[in-house]
Formats: C-alpha cells, structure tokens, sequence
C-alpha cells in the first residue's frame, strides 16, 4: 500500500481516534476511559487544525511578506473545543472523585456489582 | 425591542445563572429562575407568533453578515421547539422547589438552579442557531449542566449513571463535531442555510458528505439515545433528582431528534439522505426495534422512573420513524410527537416526583394504594398513561395518527400493525401502575401520607391539562408541526 506522505496528518488522526475510542470501549477504570476520552477529542483536534493548513502558506498574521494565510477558522473554533474538552475532563474527574468516595473503587465491573447488576 | 428577541432568548437564561451563582439564598435563586423562565417562554411564544404570521427570521449576532457571522435563523420547526423547551422550563421551574428542598442538600441550592438554567440555555441555542459549529458548542453546554444535575441525585447510583452519560454523550458530542468538520472541509462553510446550497451535487464528487452524514446521523442517535445507543438513558432518568428528570425527559432527547431533523432535512435534504444514501435502511429497523423493546423493558421494571425511562425509549422510536418515513403527514407526525410526548412525560415525571417527594421512593410497591392518599396525583398518572397509550382526545393519538397516515401513504402496512402493537404494549405498563395504586391495600407500614403541596400539583395538571388540550385542539399543535414539515420538504 502506497502511504501519501501529504496525507501524514490523517494517518495520525484517524489512527489517533480509534485508539481513543477503543480505550474508552476497552477499559474499565473510569481514569482510563477519560483519558481515552481525550485522545479521542485530541485527534479531531488535529483534524480540524489540519484541513485549515494551506500549502505553501504562513500562520494567518498579518506581514508584508507573505502572500497567503492558513485558514484561521478552523483555529478559533479549535480553541471552543479545547476548552469544551478540558471542561468535559474536568467534571469527569469529578465525578470520578465522588465515585471513589462513594463507592471505594473506580473499576467499572465492581461498580456494575456493587449496584446489584443494573 | 423585539428585533432583538433572538439574541434575548438564549442570552437571558445564560446571564441569569451566572446572577444565581452570586446570589446564593436559596429562595432568592428559585424566584429568578422561575421568572426567567417565564419570561422566555413569553419570548418563544412572541417568536413563535411572528415566524407563523412573517415567515422565517434572520438574526445576525453582532452584526455579522452570514455566512461569516453567526446567523439565527428561526423557522417554524424551531419556533416550535423554542416553544415547547421554554414552556415546560417555565412550569417545571416553579415546581422544583418542594422536591429540590427534599432531594437536593441546601448548600447547593444555589448551584442547582444555575445548572438548571444552563442546561436550558444551551438546549435553546441548539434550536436557535443557524450555524453548525454553535449547535456543537450549545450542545456541550447542555450536557455538561445535566451530568452536574444528574449527579446531584441522592443514591449514589446517580454517580455512575452520570458517569456512563458522561462518556456516552462526549462521544456523541465529538461525533457531531467530526460530522460538522467534514462538513467545512467539503464547503468550507458551517452557515446552516449556507451549506444546503453547497452541498448540492458534492456527494457524486466526493465521500466526505456521506462519511459526514454518517458522523452526524451516530452522534445525534447517540444523544437521542435511539436504540441500540440508549445505554445512559435508563440510569440517568431513574437516580436523577426528581425535577431534573422531569426537565431532561421532556426537553433534551427532543431536542437532539430536534438536531437529527436539521441535519437531515435541512443540511443534506431529503432526496440526497434518503434516495442516494438510503439511510431509511438504518433508521426505520432501529426505530421499529426500540419501540418494542423500550416497551417490553419497561413491563419488567420494579421502580416507576425506570419504567418510565424505557418508555421514552420506545417513544423515541415513534419520532425517529416519522423522520425515516420521509412524507408530510410522517414527518409532522414526528414534530408533533416531539411535543406532545415531552408535555405527556414531563407530566408523569412531575407526577413521579410528587409520589418521591411524600412516599421517598420511585419503587411500585411505595405506590401500593396510593390513588386513596394521593387521589389527584394519582389521577394525573392516569391522565398522562393515557396519554403515552394514545387513547382518543389524547395528545398521543394525535400523533400516532399522523405517524399512521405516513405509514398508510408509503403502504408500509406492517409498521402500521407494529405502532399500534406497540402502543398495547403501553397499556400493560401503564395499567400495572394504574392497578396497584387503585386496587391494592397500602403496606402496613407505609407513611400516612398526604396529598402532594399546590405548588406541585398546579404545574402537573396544567401540563397533563396541555395534553389533553392538544388533544382535543389539534389544528394548534398539529397545524404548526404540518407547517414545519412542508417547510423541511422544501414544498411551497
């Protein structure tokens, strides 16, 4: 199979997302699954960052030199994301904190147990 | 003023709970929240008025032209919807605070109410909005407020189901997102009305939209909680305190078919979604299966808010076949069915949490002869069972009538027995409610208990009154969502 080089970035993405997913779906310690989480949000994170890239191209600041820019959109909508992510990490380790006090354990099977297999 | 409403509608809640936060007594932050419900509905109402008598609404946010501003776009579907999500919070609001001041520890009074009102702000801006990338942004918004609500419940049992809707809606939520940036990567635009004109004929080019349509189609299944993706949804209704399942039953899962709808009708349209992609192959089966099986679930359930949960589950597959069936009368099948099952089930989870407030359980066997304690709660559940069975004069006949019709049109006769198989499924689950509350001897030692406060019972027959009024009324509710389905058809 013939890998093209200016597809690198996607490679990453794609193989980032489902290694994210699968940690997710895999793991039963929540800490894990969160972290699983944030790959998972990391690689459309690049995603976006990278169909913004024009070839050729400087960062979208403006100079005397350059004649084009990347697209800055994709950036500033990257950035809501990143804060939405970083949001969503931190009341999941809160949770996760309530959950170890609650219960003694973050095992997800021991959890499913504890609550009589619902 | 009232050029303004758009902006108003999501902004007022939005400033209100930071407000609340400082606030902190209790009393103080239940007043402004209810008020501040009120008041958007009044705004929704007044929106809703306009788009009906002038047509779709532009708003430009800032000042921005679309597509380069954030534009809000309001037709009637979403007026619609606008309506119905501030109009359950303005009856839900008041009625929170009996059973908030029993589930929910004072201390945290305040931050109750804040997240309430978030989780309503960001739902209003997914309807709002006419820009994909917000419906991400107001849709994260909402669910971080609901797993904060949810896990304020009293077992910790609340903890792990917030947990699971943690994972379960992120992955959603991301899935949309990857949906919307494929979307930009083939137009290079993220305007909704924008991106309907560029997305036509891109499909014979490229496979993007279609890997795009299968993001968006998982990630809002995901937040529907349509079968088989419905994991969260049982655990998150049941242990939530009782308010908040009221809230999020009624409005949140109607608001992600809400997504669903747009996407499909608006972004992709319908000949592209349904005759290139076939994607009726996937939806109609699922739908069909989550009736039944929402519905055989609940029978077996022993607490009440469980059963009820399932029960969405199957109701949810009801609107998701309006959406598959791809004809006028299915589609305002559909719509219609968004309403009234959220004024039928936001008025049985009101009715739940009156009987957890007096009894401190959800579980069938506290309900044991409690038609005798509690005769006008438990007439509201009648009343709303009725409702979800779709008996005559019901808001649910209303509907499944349209969903029949759509079904007659496209001579699928075997979804037409399976909605009305289905919907006998729902009287076995609503007659055992029904009998043990009429029929048997309350426990020996169960509570003398009274009826539940005014201040709860007003809100819950005013919404069991609403499904009964369009019910009997049917060109009010009806006729809205027969308008917003030809305007999502593109007919004239």
């Amino acid at each position: 199979m013939n890998i093209d080089v200016g597809l690198f970035n996607y490679w990453v993405v794609v193989f980032l997302m489902v290694a994210g997913l699968y940690t997710v779906i895999s793991r039963g310690h929540l800490i894990k699954k969160i972290i699983g989480l944030n790959i998972f949000q990391v690689s459309v994170f690049m995603l976006y960052i990278t169909m913004g890239k024009v070839s050729g191209a400087t960062a979208p600041i403006f100079s005397e030199t350059a004649t084009a820019y990347s697209n800055p959109l994709n950036s500033v909508l990257i950035l809501t994301a990143i804060v939405v992510g970083v949001a969503t990490t931190a009341v999941g380790l809160a949770l996760a904190v309530r959950i170890q006090e609650a219960y003694g354990t973050l095992e997800e099977t021991e959890i499913i147990e504890m609550d009589g297999g619902e | 003023m009232i050029q303004h409403f758009p902006a108003i509608q999501v902004a007022l809640p939005l400033i209100s709970a930071a407000v609340i936060v400082v606030v902190r007594r209790p009393v103080a932050c239940h007043l402004i929240a209810t008020g501040v419900a009120w008041l958007s509905a009044v705004v929704a109402w007044t929106l809703l008025q306009t788009v009906l008598a002038t047509g779709p609404i532009s708003y430009e946010l800032g000042g921005w032209a679309p597509p380069w501003g954030i534009e809000y776009r309001i037709d009637a579907l979403n007026a619609f919807v606008l309506f119905l999500v501030s109009g359950i919070s303005a009856l839900v609001f008041p009625f929170a605070e009996r059973s908030v001041a029993a589930e929910v520890d004072e201390s945290k009074h305040h931050l109750f109410y804040a997240c309430m009102l978030l989780c309503m702000t960001g739902m209003l801006g997914i309807t709002i909005t006419g820009d994909a990338f917000n419906i991400f942004v107001f849709l994260e918004i909402t669910s971080l407020s609901s797993y904060a609500l949810i896990a304020m419940g009293r077992d910790r049992r609340a903890l792990s189901a917030s947990f699971n809707y943690l994972v379960m809606g992120t992955l959603g939520g991301t899935a949309i997102l990857i949906g919307v940036g494929l979307l930009l990567m083939q137009t290079g635009t993220l305007n909704i009305a924008d991106l309907q004109v560029r997305l036509v004929g891109a499909h014979e080019t490229s496979k993007t939209v279609l890997v795009a349509l299968a993001f968006l189609t998982v990630g809002s299944s995901l937040k529907i909680a349509l079968f088989p993706l419905h994991a969260w949804l049982p655990n998150a209704y049941a242990h939530a305190p009782s308010a908040v399942t009221a809230l999020i039953a009624a409005t949140s899962t109607k608001v992600s078919v809400y997504v669903l709808m747009r996407f499909i009708y608006t972004v992709f349209g319908a000949a592209l979604v349904f005759e290139v992609f076939q994607l009726q192959r996937v939806l109609l089966p699922l739908a069909l299966i989550g009736m039944f099986v929402g519905s055989l679930v609940a029978i077996y359930q022993t607490n009440v808010k469980r059963m009820l949960a399932y029960s969405s589950l199957a109701q949810i597959g009801y609107m998701v076949l309006g959406i598959s069936m791809v004809n006028e009368s299915g589609l305002a099948g559909a719509i219609v069915h968004m309403f009234n099952h959220a004024v039928i089930k936001g008025g049985l989870f009101m009715v739940m949490a009156a009987v957890v407030l007096r009894m401190g359980s959800a579980d069938i066997s506290a309900m044991r002869g409690l038609a005798k304690r509690m005769p006008l709660t438990y007439l509201g559940f009648v009343v709303g069972g009725l409702g979800l069975i779709g008996v005559p004069l019901t808001a649910g006949f209303v509907s499944k009538w349209y969903l029949v019709l759509g079904a007659i049109q496209n001579d699928m006769w075997l979804v037409v027995a399976m909605i009305m198989m289905s919907s006998l499924l729902a009287v076995i689950y609503v007659w055992r409610i029904v009998e043990v509350g009429f029929f048997e001897e309350p426990d020996a030692d169960a509570p003398v208990v009274q009826e539940a406060p005014l201040s709860m019972l007003i809100p819950t027959w005013i919404m069991l009154g609403a499904s009964i009024f369009f019910g009997v009324c049917t060109d009010t509710s009806a006729g809205v969502a027969l308008e917003a389905a030809r305007q999502l058809l593109g007919a004239p």
